[in-house]
């Protein structure tokens, strides 16, 4: 039982750490642009695809990932010169329904290109192994190395954000838009190199993702509504809210699902114990953002307007 | 003369609805009665959204929530009358029932109920904030849908009969049309009657100056709180409607692209414009049969086409016809 608890605790570790990577990219785009994009999963999903194809084609899953980046940067970086760069000044309506539309062109567009079966990613021979956990039970290790990378793309964007000039224009635009325009940083590459950021980090979450699922249309589009709870959670526009609403939903999710249907199982019989338990389960982190919103609306780290 | 434009554009719409599918009746066509039947559940469902949408300024991206629940509730109970089995037995007896009514004011309650739930949390906040809690709950009911298996779960639920309306045979495709025209009809008189009323004043003066409206004393969160409700029930009615359309509810209807889909019959419609949802929704419809029995793809020029009226033709369809409003 405890080494069970620990994979799963190790699992919502995983599930927090990806969903930061997309949260971070979502939550930079609307803190520095105003800009709510619903696309952000259609990168995640071009990152995956990228990565697929590359690493089938050229048989090395590291030149998949390098394409997941590359793939999704770009994308990410055309998306914003041509579409959204005329919707900076649009109200939330348009975003949203523009970047609907997006989502519809990146899906159905992947669909023509690669066909509706999914595609499978495989993992780099060396990462294939398990570990032996404390409590005895094997974890994989390539779902380690997924943590471990995750981590570390998570303190490199904290360093790049707190550390670097790039940074201190980056929150320079947070906080004053038209100051940091008229102070001579150009603001439309700016916002280009954000957006594309954002992307890239879709996109390479995306690539660890599609090795422990399948790689398929769509695939982004989950992710993407939990995200939005991470951001709504932690406050629109704080990366430090995304990461705290990252672990916070990753957790809740994954917890949830492992024990619930036990907790319920204590007074149930089995069967209606794990019907209500994994129904409730897939609520619980909704219900989670409920509570976070009733008691502080602007969420965790959010600016109280 | 804008205004005499577009009674004209409505009048063309109004027509239109009512003359295609008698006229496919001639030419023996069901199926093309069956999509002006869609037009008609979707407009209806467009006619909710529109309410806090168009004239209260509140962005919901969760309206998939409010026609899923009516989809269930004629779902569930017919479901129940089909197959025997009361609903509940104690303390007293609730049985299912194939009675369109008795299914309506089901599904006016209940999303009654969950649009109060659901707004009195939302509408604490705004702006980006409500439109992903809008989000988020709906989300939250469709993983419900999905994985309580009492009613089919992700398989969703068939019904086996169309349920009945006195004096109707609603099997026959033009009747049914004629039932759903009726309630569209009914929708759109009853939404353009509130917004002409002191209420629906209150709500259009929320959107444009809620500090302008708490200063002469009309708090804008309960007459908010009131369209959402308002909004909800007629946007769960279509549900109702629309899964006895297709005989067959599912957590699809659910969705978050239900939800994208009745924001972009308004859309491409026109925001706030009473006729706005069912130009919009007959506008997708026609582009969905044309473009789908062209292209397996159909949606790739659908969001081009999408794309290009939020970039450059605001106002949607009857806005660019109609040119602009007279008085805002």
């Amino acid at each position: 039982m405890f080494s069970l608890f620990l994979e799963q605790l190790l699992n919502g570790l995983q599930s927090g750490v990806m969903l930061f990577l997309m949260a971070s990219g979502l939550t930079l785009v609307f803190g520095v642009m105003g800009l709510i994009n619903l696309a952000h999963g259609s990168l995640y999903m071009i990152g995956a695809f990228a990565c697929a194809a590359v690493a089938a084609w050229t048989g090395s899953f590291w030149l998949g990932l390098v394409a997941s980046l590359m793939a999704a940067a770009i994308a990410g970086a055309l998306v914003e010169m041509l579409i959204i760069r005329r919707l900076y000044n649009r109200d939330h309506l348009d975003q949203v329904l523009a970047t609907f539309a997006l989502i519809l062109i990146f899906s159905e567009g992947t669909r023509w290109i690669f066909g509706s079966f999914p595609l499978f990613l495989s993992v780099p021979d060396f990462l294939t192994g398990t570990v032996i956990l404390p409590g005895g039970s094997q974890y994989p290790l390539f779902r380690l190395a997924i943590i471990v990378a995750g981590l570390a793309v998570a303190v490199g964007l904290f360093l790049l954000i707190g550390k670097t000039r790039l940074g201190i224009r980056i929150r320079a635009g947070e906080a004053d838009r038209g100051m940091i325009a008229a102070l001579g940083v150009d603001i439309d590459r700016l916002y280009t190199i954000v957006f594309a950021l954002g992307a890239a980090l879709a996109g390479l979450a995306g690539a660890f993702v599609g090795t422990t699922q399948s790689v398929q249309v769509g695939m982004g589009e989950p992710v993407l509504i939990l995200a939005f709870v991470v951001i709504v959670i932690g406050g629109i526009g704080s990366i430090k809210g995304a990461l705290v609403g990252s672990l916070l939903v990753g957790f809740t999710d994954t917890m949830g699902r492992f024990l619930l249907p036990h907790a319920f199982a204590t007074f149930l019989d089995p069967s209606s114990a794990t019907a209500i338990g994994s129904a409730l389960a897939s609520m619980l982190i909704y219900i989670v953002m409920a509570l976070v919103l009733f008691l502080r609306p602007s969420g965790l780290f959010g600016a109280t307007s | 003369m804008t205004m005499n434009r577009e009674f004209l554009i409505n009048s063309i719409l109004a027509i239109a609805l009512i003359a295609v599918p008698l006229i496919a009746l001639g030419m023996d066509e069901p199926f093309i009665i069956t999509l002006a039947t869609k037009v008609a559940i979707f407009a209806m469902a467009g006619v909710g959204l529109n309410l806090v949408l168009g004239y209260g300024g509140l962005v919901s991206f969760g309206h998939a929530a409010f026609f899923g629940i009516g989809g269930y509730a004629a779902g569930i109970l017919a479901s129940h009358a089909l197959n025997y089995e009361p609903i509940m037995e104690s303390p007293f007896l609730i049985e299912g029932t194939t009675q369109m009514i008795v299914i309506w004011i089901v599904a006016l309650i209940v999303s009654a109920l969950v649009a109060l739930v659901i707004g009195a949390i939302t509408l604490r906040t705004s702006g980006v904030y409500f439109i992903m809690i809008t989000l988020a709950f709906a989300q939250m009911i469709y993983y419900f849908a999905i994985s309580w298996p009492a009613y089919g779960g992700e398989d969703g639920l068939s019904i086996y009969v169309r349920n009945g309306f006195p004096g109707i045979n609603t099997l026959d495709p033009i009747s049914f049309f004629a039932l759903c025209a009726v309630m569209l009809a009914i929708a759109m008189v009853f939404s353009a009657v509130l917004i002409r009323s002191r209420f629906g004043l209150a709500l259009q003066g929320a959107r444009q100056n809620p500090q302008r409206m708490t200063a002469v004393g009309i708090a804008p969160f309960r007459i908010r709180l009131v369209a959402f409700v308002i909004s909800a029930m007629i946007t769960a009615l279509a549900g109702a409607l629309y899964a006895d359309l297709n005989r067959f509810v599912s957590p699809t209807m659910l969705s978050w692209h239900m939800s994208g889909e009745i924001m972009v019959f308004v859309i491409l419609g026109g925001v706030g414009r009473l006729f706005g949802p069912l130009a919009g929704a007959a506008l997708y419809i026609i582009l969905e049969h044309l473009l789908g029995g062209v292209w397996e793809f159909w949606q790739l020029p659908l969001g081009v086409l999408l794309l290009l009226v939020v970039l450059f033709a605001r106002g949607g369809l009857v806005g660019v016809l109609a040119g602009e409003r007279k008085h805002v």
